[in-house]
């Protein structure tokens, strides 16, 4: 890729004088970047520090509070069941993916990606049509003499529509790394004397956990951050952390308060994936590339 | 053909094995013994069935009618993981995610065997491929040749009675080859196993076995010593794959105990004679056929007319193609001492009657070479 | 790997009910879009086309999906330049710099939706942005700035820098070989990285939601506004419209790809 690549022209090498053109290219979506995101996200960061004067009140207000804290768990653990949900719904999907001639593949997915390009929105909305008291689910329930279960407004539902919204994030990482295993490896596990049950835990399984890893990091993620879903399908027993940071700020105009949510998450997100990312990489490295 | 340490091996029976893929007949009626410690090579073109040969003993693919036994018993319907066979692929399928030692020691773990034991006969059979000092290497480490010598570690270490090998040398290059099958030949003389090889280079075939089978679209077309294949071909497509060879093809007349072809107005005769209808044509080693300058008197023999097509130094002979007056090739190999020629030299090519091999014609023989 | 008939029937159910849970839900809203009834209940009631008429007639609606047209295909055209010459840069440049921007050009994917737009809106509010057309512009742009660059970047990795040399030698100038060789080249990359980034636009709703204000509504947060005030099924007219148009250009969208790949050597 770069000018130390022995077959690529050396341009840099040539032309000295030019070596600043890449970063030329680049400094548009730069100096867009550092005032849409980077000016913001510090203005937040201050706003917290500074309001209404400065000092950590925000911070200690909110690791004080018992609400928040409820809240905070609530958010991971909500987080780590939509994770769950995926990985158990992606990882045989992902797998009939690779096993299946291209025609049903095609299908598979189409079944993926279509959801995945559909509105946000409109996805959230079905799921409101679907679990609200007198919405489908209930309707069937209640034809076939069941009396009908509240999903609206509970975690259970939260869960349900967020996996479903995400499930895609989960799915495609899974299926470039299981697209990648060498299903020899599998054949020669049987000549060793594997049954297809144990050659799947002992071979199988770990050469598909980095995709496994991928998927979930992403999925947690994004689950962290989830609004939409959350504000639709949630009640106040349900809230997650980027509700309250709405209220603070949108309602109550803390904007200190709110800050300081607002950089909670954001912290926690970029902790995670800097834990995640030697995981992945030695994973990789696994995996047989360097 | 290798009685002295036959003890550990297992013999396979291969009975009337038919295998077919919808209306493709993957193998037509296969059968062959193979001896317990007998080192056995299938060798043939690609798409001959030695292949799906190899899957049918391993249990990789089922067969769809007839009898295999390994070590006296039916092992149809056995699945892979229960027939306790080595196998060792052309693409090493080396687990990625585990270390060499941890590679070789899998099927003991599988086994249950414990801890100390497994140590002992990873450390032995790696030992025994000369890999013992990468151990703790991950595969992606290794070169080709280093991954293959750990493959065969690991299909060895569980001392099974027979060790498949699918073309394990395929994808490596010819030094390290050569080498890897002096090594591949001293295993086999330590371990005594069964050794089923597969590969389409005929010189691997010759250097390694005890016996070469020769398959050609789905059967079997001779089974014995690389010198009986050589020397005493039963079809044309074996004469034709195993080694070089010059066709001779022209109008047959058989009389008595004779038969004599006319090419282009030219007679050449052999002492012997083809049963049956098919028209004969003979097949010649090149080091039985020799060159003269026209006119050049000599003793009796065949003799046809030619030109030199391509003339090539190769260091301690010389070797030639001569067009023959119908416009076949024939290959020569002379002695540098000899006379020497130069292209478009006029000459004859003279041989001995008795050192022509009669075949019945095939033309397939020649598309499947291609 | 060879698998049970039993294991096989397992797996292609469950798979079966994972692709009716991705699918069936958002099927829910074509019912619903003929409700006769001003409601959401299930099932819905009779049959009529009256929430798609008011779709079309409604200003609060059409402008909403006007706005938003207008929005995402600027922001599409915006975006594809900045992250394909951003996409460019960073493969001509040394890999440490070049990681280190991609990974600060992809912060948009991670950063948390509600803080982006809280930290948004607190600028916008001081720079009068909030409801304007290039404030919705420059934060979507943002975030749409990394599906290119990702879609961009897939296709440089796979082009072969030799052909430039090629080019070059056979007296390109920088320019020409760019739009001759390179440009037709990467130009799949370039063209999925439009899609996506009208698509991120379109479909925008939490940032949108901070700097909307009553004169510019895009479509989503028309819709968010819609369910969460009243049970209004015009909501579910719009998803099927949107659904079907979605369906229709994926769809296409890959049975052309797939016959122009069968159509390569």
């Amino acid at each position: 890729m770069s000018a130390s690549d022995p077959i690529a022209p050396p341009a840099a090498d040539q032309r000295p004088g030019k070596a600043w053109r890449p970063f030329a290219l680049t400094a548009p979506a730069l100096i867009l970047l550092v005032a849409v995101i980077g000016y913001p996200l510090l203005t937040i960061v201050l706003r917290s520090l500074s309001e209404p004067e400065w000092g950590l009140q925000n911070y200690a207000w909110f690791f004080g509070a018992p609400v928040n804290l409820t809240v905070l768990q609530r958010t991971f653990v909500i987080s780590a069941w939509v994770t769950l949900v995926c990985v158990i719904a992606a990882y045989p999907y992902a797998y009939l993916m690779t096993a299946v001639g291209p025609r049903v593949r095609l299908v598979l997915v189409l079944c993926v990606l279509i959801p995945f390009w559909v509105s946000g929105v409109v996805r959230t909305l079905s799921w409101v049509i679907l679990l609200q008291d007198s919405g489908v689910i209930n309707s069937l329930l209640r034809g076939v003499g069941f009396s009908g279960v509240k999903l609206i407004r509970t975690q259970t539902g939260v869960v349900i529509g967020m996996a479903q919204v995400l499930l895609p994030f989960m799915i495609l990482p899974l299926y470039s790394v299981m697209k990648g295993i060498d299903l020899r490896l599998m054949r020669a596990a049987q000549s060793l004397g594997a049954r297809p049950s144990r050659a799947f835990l002992t071979v199988y399984l770990p050469l598909s956990l980095p995709g496994v890893y991928a998927g979930a990091i992403i999925v947690f993620i994004l689950s962290l951050g989830f609004y939409i879903t959350p504000a639709l399908l949630g009640g106040p027993r349900s809230t997650m952390l980027s509700t309250l940071v709405q209220t603070q700020v949108l309602s109550l105009l803390q904007w200190g308060r709110g800050g300081a949510m607002g950089v909670v998450l954001l912290v926690t997100t970029f902790v995670l994936l800097a834990l995640a990312a030697p995981v992945m990489r030695s994973r990789h490295r696994e995996a047989g590339r360097h | 053909m290798n009685p002295v340490q036959a003890s550990r091996g297992a013999a396979i029976d291969l009975e009337a094995i038919s295998k077919a893929y919808g209306g493709f007949k993957a193998l037509d009626g296969v059968s062959l013994r193979i001896e317990p410690g007998e080192f056995m090579t299938l060798l043939g073109p690609s798409g001959s069935g030695k292949t799906t040969t190899l899957n049918v003993i391993a249990g990789f693919t089922d067969v769809t009618s007839g009898k295999l036994l390994v070590g006296e018993k039916s092992v149809v319907g056995v699945p892979a993981h229960k027939r306790n066979i080595g196998v060792v692929f052309q693409h090493y399928a080396l687990f990625p995610h585990m270390s060499v030692g941890r590679n070789v020691a899998y099927p003991l773990t599988l086994r249950g065997v414990d801890k100390a034991t497994r140590e002992a006969r990873v450390a032995r059979a790696l030992d025994m491929v000369k890999m013992g000092d990468f151990a703790h290497r991950y595969p992606s480490e290794l070169s080709g040749g280093q991954q293959q010598r750990v493959a065969l570690a690991r299909a060895i270490v569980f001392d099974p009675p027979l060790l498949l090998m699918d073309e394990p040398l395929g994808a490596l290059d010819k030094k390290l080859r050569e080498w890897l099958q002096l090594e591949i030949k001293r295993i086999h003389r330590e371990l005594g196993t069964t050794f089923v090889y597969v590969t389409h280079d005929q010189e691997e075939a010759l250097m390694l076995s005890d016996r070469i089978a020769v398959f050609n679209r789905g059967r079997i077309e001779q089974v014995g010593t690389g010198r009986q294949l050589y020397d005493e071909p039963a079809t044309l497509f074996v004469g034709r794959f195993i080694g070089d060879s010059t066709v001779l093809r022209g109008e047959a007349r058989s009389d008595g105990n004779s038969t004599a072809l006319s090419i282009a107005g030219e007679t050449v005769t052999a002492p012997r004679k083809l049963s049956g209808e098919a028209s004969p044509v003979m097949l010649l080693r090149p080091e039985k056929l020799s060159l003269r300058r026209p006119g050049q008197s000599a003793s009796g023999g065949n003799r046809l007319s030619g030109t030199i097509g391509e003339a090539i130094y190769l260091g301690s002979e010389s070797k030639y193609e001569v067009k023959l007056a119908d416009g076949s090739a024939a290959i020569v190999r002379s002695p540098l001492t000899g006379e020497s020629f130069g292209l478009g030299d006029k000459v004859e090519l003279c041989f001995d009657g008795s050192d022509a091999t009669l075949l019945a014609d095939d033309a397939s023989a020649d598309t499947t070479l291609t | 790997m060879e698998m049970k008939p039993l294991t096989r029937v397992l797996l292609g159910l469950v798979c079966l009910l994972v692709a009716i849970w991705l699918v069936a839900p958002t099927l829910v809203v074509v019912p619903m879009s003929f409700n006769e009834n001003k409601s959401l209940a299930f099932p819905p009631q009779g049959f009529s086309w009256q929430w798609y008429q008011n779709f079309a007639t409604n200003p609060d609606w059409s402008n909403a999906f006007l706005n938003s047209l207008k929005v995402a295909s600027i922001v599409a055209v915006l975006a594809t330049v900045l992250g394909t010459l951003a996409a460019f840069g960073l493969d001509r440049m040394k890999a440490r710099p070049a990681n280190l921007l991609r990974m600060l050009m992809l912060t948009p994917m991670v950063v948390p939706g509600v803080v982006l737009a809280i930290g948004i809106y607190a600028v916008y509010l001081d720079t009068q942005l909030v409801g304007t057309l290039i404030g919705f512009v420059l934060a979507h742009t943002i975030l749409a700035l990394p599906f290119v660059l990702i879609a961009v970047s897939a296709s440089l990795e796979v082009f072969d820098r030799r052909l430039e040399t090629a080019a070059a030698s056979l007296g390109a100038g920088a320019l020409t070989t760019f739009r001759t060789v390179t440009l037709p080249l990467i130009a799949p990359g370039v063209l999925s990285g439009l899609l996506f980034a009208f698509a991120t636009s379109f479909d925008e709703i939490v940032v949108s939601l901070f700097i909307t204000n009553p004169y510019l509504k895009t479509l989503p947060v028309q819709i968010f506004a819609s369910i969460t005030r009243d049970a209004d099924p015009t909501v579910a007219a719009v998803g099927t419209i949107l659904l079907f148009a979605t369906t229709i250009l994926i769809g296409g969208g890959m049975l052309l790809l797939g016959r122009e790949r069968k159509g390569r050597p």
